[in-house]
């Protein structure tokens, strides 16, 4: 039976989740506000809150200076691209290491874990061989291939710890009904899981928007994503913080967004089978 | 009348397409900064002289660029037909047969024109690899008001002596007024830049002609105390921290009386808009401890072409034009003397509307010819550059070697403690080196 709590209690909790969620939002609410302010005020020591003179400018000179639909249209390919891939990939893979675990199950899925420890920097050089070699650099279809790949060991693990959960007496009755195994996977598995998958690739969404390393690194001037657009205000000679800042809001806005509309589903997913 | 339309549309297109095939597209990789930013502004200018070439920019934070365009030129990648480099990276790169010399520039080019000290530090073997965009020194920008407050007077071409005393006149700590700002930052571009220029004024060198590193000298023991002594005395809190653009923030409030830093900033610091200081702002050249070698180094943003691209004819007619002096004016008539690339040609500085119009012209020229890449230091050294050392491994040696210098900034070691430890690992790693 659940414990009531006290009315104090309640106040505490409260207080301390708010405390919480606004030290974690902090930095985006600053880089919010300073992408209103002039270049001056940015700077300004101490530095202003919420009373200075609101401009809009650092905006219109972003998107005059830089083409912010092309890098924006990019990384909606490129994160909804690699999280569907990674998606078709990896359902089949957990429903096999969820429901006919073998001897090296276990030993597979920690291996598949093991190459996300391995700094990414490590790999750059041949990655960047292979595509030189396969004519992908600066392609979004090579950017998309990428971020599967780096993605796909979490979009695993994730799918597997969701089917676990689901008691395989269910699948075996949809067998016994006669069910071929792609019937099994689609009709009767997918939508069980369905809030598991939902959290899995807005997760990967996520994740893959915000990959600053391969993007960064294997594109030029027809894949970049968002992320290079961020890059491209940052100057180490030259206080342009006002214009960096409206930049990097106009690169987060689309993801914040959606994790905002979606959090129900994110929280839900996140914490599912959390309670046995 | 339809058929007849229709004709017209295809043929316009087939002709769209012939056009398209045609022209040739050059990608361009640069760093944000204004003048870059104003080129891309100005890049219709070059396009409608030459409607067979078509510009793609990719516009990178100066680091990150380093890193991709070393990492696409060593593979061979072919993602870049016109690069921004430093002044560091272009006789090492060169030596590696990684650039295209750039020659046949054009009849009108006049490459002559190009100010020596630039033309040196950016050629190998007396061949131009680079044709620089814009150029600079560092000088002391100091604030006119504050100095007259200490009834002092800045000399022209100030000594090191007299910087520690307008420092200690001008620093009113309550007042968040601090006499002196300097590089504190850990890197080889940030607190050692400043730092080389500073042992060189005081006649030390990183290394002797056989390439033994000198940080055991007694000159880079005066030099390295003598920076300490006066960050610590009459530095902002928490300079440790502060490279360009920290120390450019507090001097545009007014909480610096002396700043000695990139010419760049002298644009910044004047211009109105930005700083609180504009109107009180003065120049002089960087300072000497009478040794005949000034503390003021040489830098310049350059353009350049990687040995892999398959445009390089356009890719060198685009650098032509960018850095040309037709571009010089062009950018003045669109957007004043004041915003021109300085340092690069000396045919600028011989224009009396420039010199009028840019209060820092003539002190920037000063700086720049004061700095020589190829005899930086006192005595005699293998190698070439003025705030660097143009091998390879500088950029891992003064990285860690900031770190050290950095620390003591921050007060965790005794000048000593540092020196002696950066000698350590400069010995270390030239060792592995092979030299």
């Amino acid at each position: 039976m659940a414990r009531a709590a006290s009315p104090r209690r309640k106040a505490i909790t409260t207080l301390a989740a708010w405390s919480v969620g606004l030290l974690i939002f902090f930095p985006i609410l600053w880089t919010m506000l300073t992408s209103f302010k002039t270049e001056a005020t940015a700077i300004a020591d101490p530095p202003v809150f919420l009373f200075f003179d609101w401009t809009l400018e650092n905006y219109s000179v972003v998107q005059e200076r830089s083409d912010y639909m092309r890098f924006l249209w990019n990384s909606i390919i490129i994160a909804g691209g690699s999280t569907i891939l990674g998606i078709i990939v990896a359902v089949p893979a957990a429903w096999a290491m969820a429901f006919v675990p073998g001897r090296r199950t276990k030993d597979i899925l920690l291996w598949m874990l093991s190459t996300k420890m391995l700094p990414a920097v490590g790999v750059l050089y041949p990655m960047y061989l292979i595509f030189i070699q396969m004519g992908l650099l600066d392609t979004r279809i090579g950017l998309t291939i990428v971020l599967m790949l780096v993605n796909l060991p979490i979009i695993v693990w994730m799918l597997y710890t969701y089917f676990k959960e689901i008691p395989g007496e269910i699948l075996e009755a949809a067998r016994m009904d006669g069910a071929t195994l792609k019937e099994e996977i689609l009709y009767v598995l997918t939508p069980m899981a369905i809030p598991g998958i939902a959290s899995t690739l807005l997760l990967n969404v996520i994740l893959a928007w915000n990959e600053a390393f391969w993007t960064l690194n294997l594109t030029a001037a027809k894949a970049a994503p968002l992320t290079a657009f961020i890059a491209s205000y940052s100057s180490p000679e030259g206080l342009f913080y006002a214009k960096l800042s409206a930049a990097s809001t106009m690169a987060i806005a689309p993801i914040l967004i959606l994790g905002w509309f979606s959090q129900k589903q994110l929280v839900r997913g996140l914490t599912f089978g959390a309670v046995k | 009348m339809y058929p007849k339309n229709a004709l017209r549309a295809a043929t316009a297109l087939a002709l769209l397409t012939a056009t398209g095939a045609m022209a040739e597209t050059i990608t361009i990789a640069t760093v944000n900064n204004g003048d870059m930013i104003r080129m891309q502004g100005l890049a219709e200018d070059f396009t409608s002289q030459n409607p067979d070439i078509q510009l793609e920019w990719v516009t990178l934070e100066e680091n990150v660029l380093r890193q991709r365009v070393t990492q696409d030129i060593a593979a061979n990648g072919g993602q870049f037909d016109v690069m921004t480099i430093g002044m560091y990276e272009t006789p090492i790169w060169a030596a590696q047969g990684w650039l295209e010399p750039l020659d046949n520039l054009g009849d009108d080019y006049d490459t002559d024109d190009i100010l020596p000290a630039m033309r040196a530090g950016l050629s190998y073997e007396d061949q131009l690899y680079a044709a620089p965009f814009y150029g600079e020194s560092s000088m002391v920008m100091y604030r006119t008001d504050l100095m007259e407050q200490a009834g002092l007077e800045m000399p022209e071409a100030p000594t090191w002596e007299f910087i520690a005393e307008a420092a200690e006149a001008m620093t009113d700590k309550d007042n968040e007024i601090y006499g002196v700002c300097l590089r504190g930052k850990a890197g080889w571009g940030e607190n050692m830049a400043f730092i080389t220029t500073v042992a060189n004024s005081f006649g030390a060198r990183w290394f002797n002609e056989d390439w033994e590193p000198q940080l055991d000298s007694p000159e880079w023991a005066e030099a390295v105390t003598f920076y300490n002594d006066l960050i610590q005395n009459y530095g902002p809190p928490g300079a440790s921290n502060n490279g360009f653009n920290e120390n450019l923030a507090l001097f545009q409030q007014g909480k610096c009386g002396m700043w000695i830093d990139a010419t760049v900033a002298a644009s910044f610091v004047t211009n109105p808009n930005d700083s609180t200081v504009a109107d009180s702002v003065g120049f002089a050249l960087a300072p000497d401890a009478g040794k005949g070698k000034r503390a003021n180094w040489l830098w310049a943003w350059a353009l350049a072409v990687p040995a892999g691209s398959d445009a390089t004819d356009a890719a060198k007619t685009f650098i032509a034009w960018a850095t040309s002096k037709d571009y010089l004016a062009l950018v003045a008539e669109n957007e004043g003397w004041a915003n021109v690339p300085p340092g690069s040609r000396t045919s600028l500085y011989e224009n009396e509307t420039y010199l009028e119009e840019a209060p820092f012209a003539q002190m920037t020229l000063d700086s720049i010819q004061a700095a020589d890449p190829n005899q930086p230091t006192v005595d005699p050294v293998p190698y070439v550059g003025v705030q660097y050392v143009a091998i390879p491994e500088w950029a891992g040696i003064g990285t860690s070697a900031g770190q050290e210098f950095s620390a003591m900034v921050a007060g965790q070691q005794t000048p000593e403690e540092a020196l002696s430890k950066a000698q350590a690992l400069v010995a270390d790693e030239m060792e592995a080196a092979g030299y």
